[in-house]
C-alpha cells in the first residue's frame, strides 16, 4: 500500500516539483533548473487575481455548506428519534453523492437558463420582467454548483460526531436553567467541532483544487487556481503549470495545517 | 415522549428543501430526457418520447460511448477490490505501531486532500517523462487509487477503532490459528463496513474525472467522455445519456445496499451474535 502511495502520490509530486523548474519554449520543455516559471507567475496580476477569486469561492461555498450542513445533521441527530429513520435519511443525503458530479452539474442547465425553470417561473409570477442573465454562466451558478455537489461532505462528518454526544449532556444543560440557543452554542457546538473541522477541510480542498466546476459553471467567464493549470495544460505549457501547482499545492497545505491544529484526525475515528 | 418543539417543524421543511436541493435538478433531466423529437434543452415539453435515448444507441458521431461505459466499468471494478483488499491489509497493519506509521498516516490524509487535477498532472508528466504512455488500466487505475484508498482505509481505521479484540483472544485460546483467526473471526465480523468501502471504491471511480483526465489516454472512461459531449451535443441526448448513468449507479448502489441487507438478516436467522462488536 506504501508502495501505491509511493508510485502516485509522492513521485508525481516530485515530479511536477522538478519539471516546474524547467524552461518551455513553444514546441519542447527542456531540463533545467530556473525559476522563470515562478518569477512569471508572482509578477503577474493575473495570478494575484485568480488566487483571489480562489479563496472567495472556498469562502463562501464553506459558510453556506456549513450553515446548509450543520442543520441538516442537527435535525437528523436531534430531532429525528427512531434510528430506522434516521438512517433511512441519512442514505438519502447520501446517495446524490455516488452519482456523477458532471451530470448533477448538467442537470442544473435546465434550471438556471435563460428559458429555464427558474427565469420562468418569476416571471409568470411578475418578479422580473425580463429573464435574469447571471443565473447560469455566472460567480453564482458557480457557488451554487459547489454548494450542491459538496454539502455531504459537511453533513457526513458532523452528523457522525453529533450521535456520540451523550444525550445526558444536553439534559444537564436543560436542568441547569439552559434554553435552547444556550445549549446549542455552549454545549453541541463545541461538541461537534471535530465533525465541523473535518467536513471544513473537505469543502476547502476540493473547491480549492476545482477546475471542472468552475470551467463549467462559469462558461469559461471566471477563472481559479484549478482552470489556470487546466489553460496552461491545454496550451501544452507544462512546466508552468506545474509552478502554479506547487503554490497551489503550498497554500492548500497552508490551510490544512492551521485546520488540523483545531483536531486531531486520528482520535476522531 | 415529550412534545416536539417549533425547531423540529422549521427544521423538517428546512430538511425537505435540502432533499428538493439535491434530487431537483436531477429528477429535472430525467423527466426533460424524455423529450419528443422536436423538445429542445429545457421546457416546456413536446411530446414524449424514447427518441433521444434511441438516439443513444444509434448515433456514434460523437465518441464511442459504450466503450467507454465498459472501461469505466472494467476500471470501476478493478479499483474496488484493490481498495477492498489494500485497505483491509492497511488497517489490520495500522493496528499495530510500526515504524513510519505516522508518516504514512499523514501521507494519506495528504493523497485525500490534495488537489486532484495536481495528479492527474504529476502522473501524466511522470509517464510522459519515462517514455511510458498513459492508459486508462495503468495510469488512470493508479491516479485514481490515490483517492479511492484514502477513503476505504479511514473507513477501515474508523471500524477498527471500535474493534473488540477479546473476540480474536477467544479464537486464539480455542487453538485457531492467526489465519484461522482472520479468516474466521475477523472478517465475518467487518463483513458489512468492507461492503461500504466497496460501494466506495466503485463509485468513486466510475464518476471520477479530474484525475483521469491527463492519465487515460487515447480511451476515454465515460465521464471524460460525457464531458466531451458537454462541449460540441446540444440536444437532450445528453440528458438521456445523464438519466441512463444515473439510474446505473442507483442500482449499483441498491445492489450493495441488499448486499448488506441480506447479509444482516442472513446473520440474524443463523443467530449468531458475530458483528455486535461492530457499533
Amino acid at each position: 500500500m506504501a508502495l501505491v502511495l509511493l508510485v502516485f502520490l509522492v513521485a508525481p509530486i516530485v515530479m511536477i516539483a522538478v519539471v516546474s523548474f524547467w524552461q518551455a519554449t513553444e514546441f519542447s520543455i527542456i531540463p533545467a533548473f530556473e525559476f522563470d516559471n515562478y518569477e512569471f507567475l508572482f509578477g503577474s496580476s493575473v495570478t494575484y487575481r485568480v488566487f483571489v477569486n480562489t479563496f472567495k469561492y472556498a469562502l463562501i461555498t464553506w459558510a453556506f455548506t456549513f450553515l446548509i450542513g450543520f442543520a441538516v445533521a442537527y435535525f437528523l441527530a436531534f430531532h429525528v428519534r427512531s434510528l430506522t429513520w434516521q438512517i433511512a435519511l441519512f442514505l438519502l443525503c447520501t446517495i446524490p453523492f455516488w452519482t456523477s458530479n458532471i451530470i448533477r452539474m448538467i442537470s442544473w442547465i435546465p434550471f438556471l437558463g435563460r428559458n429555464g425553470i427558474a427565469n420562468s417561473a418569476l416571471m409568470s409570477w411578475g418578479v422580473i420582467d425580463a429573464p435574469l442573465d447571471w443565473l447560469l454562466f455566472s460567480d453564482f451558478a458557480v457557488i451554487l454548483a459547489f454548494v450542491h455537489l459538496y454539502t455531504l461532505f459537511m453533513v457526513v462528518p458532523i452528523f457522525n460526531t453529533m450521535m456520540r454526544i451523550d444525550r445526558a449532556l444536553i439534559e444537564a444543560a436543560r436542568d441547569a436553567g439552559a434554553n435552547g440557543l444556550q445549549i446549542l452554542w455552549n454545549v453541541i457546538v463545541p461538541l461537534c467541532k471535530p465533525g465541523i473541522m473535518i467536513g471544513s477541510i473537505f469543502v476547502i480542498t476540493l473547491v480549492m483544487g476545482d477546475f471542472i466546476t468552475v470551467r463549467f459553471m462559469s462558461g469559461s467567464q471566471s477563472a481559479n487556481v484549478g482552470r489556470l493549470i487546466s489553460n496552461d495544460i491545454a496550451l501544452l505549457q507544462y512546466p508552468s503549470a506545474a509552478a502554479t501547482a506547487m503554490v497551489l499545492l503550498a497554500t492548500v497545505l497552508i490551510v490544512i495545517a492551521i485546520l488540523l491544529r483545531f483536531v486531531d484526525i486520528r482520535k476522531e475515528l | 415522549m415529550e412534545p416536539r418543539p417549533r425547531s423540529f417543524y422549521v427544521l423538517s421543511v428546512f430538511f425537505a428543501l435540502f432533499l428538493l436541493f439535491l434530487y431537483g435538478p436531477t429528477i429535472t433531466i430525467g423527466i426533460l430526457s424524455f423529450q419528443g423529437p422536436g423538445g429542445g434543452l429545457t421546457f416546456p415539453m413536446r411530446g414524449t418520447s424514447l427518441y433521444w435515448f434511441r438516439d443513444l444507441f444509434e448515433q456514434q458521431a460523437v465518441g464511442d460511448i459504450w466503450g467507454s461505459f465498459r472501461r469505466s466499468f472494467a476500471l470501476g471494478l478493478m479499483v474496488m477490490v484493490t481498495t477492498v483488499v489494500v485497505s483491509v491489509m492497511g488497517g489490520l497493519a495500522f493496528r499495530k505501531k510500526f515504524p513510519g506509521a505516522t508518516v504514512l498516516f499523514y501521507l494519506i490524509i495528504t493523497s485525500l486532500v490534495i488537489p486532484s487535477i495536481l495528479i492527474s498532472l504529476g502522473v501524466g508528466l511522470m509517464f510522459s517523462q519515462a517514455g511510458l504512455t498513459v492508459h486508462w488500466a495503468t495510469s488512470g487505475f493508479g491516479a485514481q487509487l490515490t483517492w479511492t484508498l484514502p477513503f476505504g482505509l479511514l473507513i477501515m481505521f474508523a471500524v477498527f477503532n471500535r474493534f473488540d479484540k477479546s473476540y480474536e483472544e477467544a479464537a486464539r485460546d480455542l487453538g485457531a490459528s492467526p489465519w484461522q483467526t482472520l479468516r474466521h473471526v475477523v472478517l465475518p465480523i467487518i463483513a458489512p463496513s468492507l461492503i461500504g468501502v466497496a460501494l466506495f471504491g466503485f463509485t468513486l471511480s466510475y464518476d471520477e474525472f479530474a484525475r483521469t483526465l491527463l492519465t487515460a489516454g487515447s480511451y476515454n472512461t465515460l465521464p471524460l467522455e460525457i464531458y466531451g459531449m458537454t462541449t460540441n451535443v446540444t440536444s437532450p441526448v445528453l440528458y438521456a445519456l445523464g438519466t441512463l448513468t444515473t439510474l446505473f449507479s442507483l442500482a449499483m448502489i441498491a445492489v450493495f445496499l441488499g448486499i448488506t441487507w441480506i447479509a444482516t438478516r442472513r446473520r440474524a436467522a443463523h443467530g449468531s451474535d458475530a458483528g455486535s462488536g461492530v457499533v
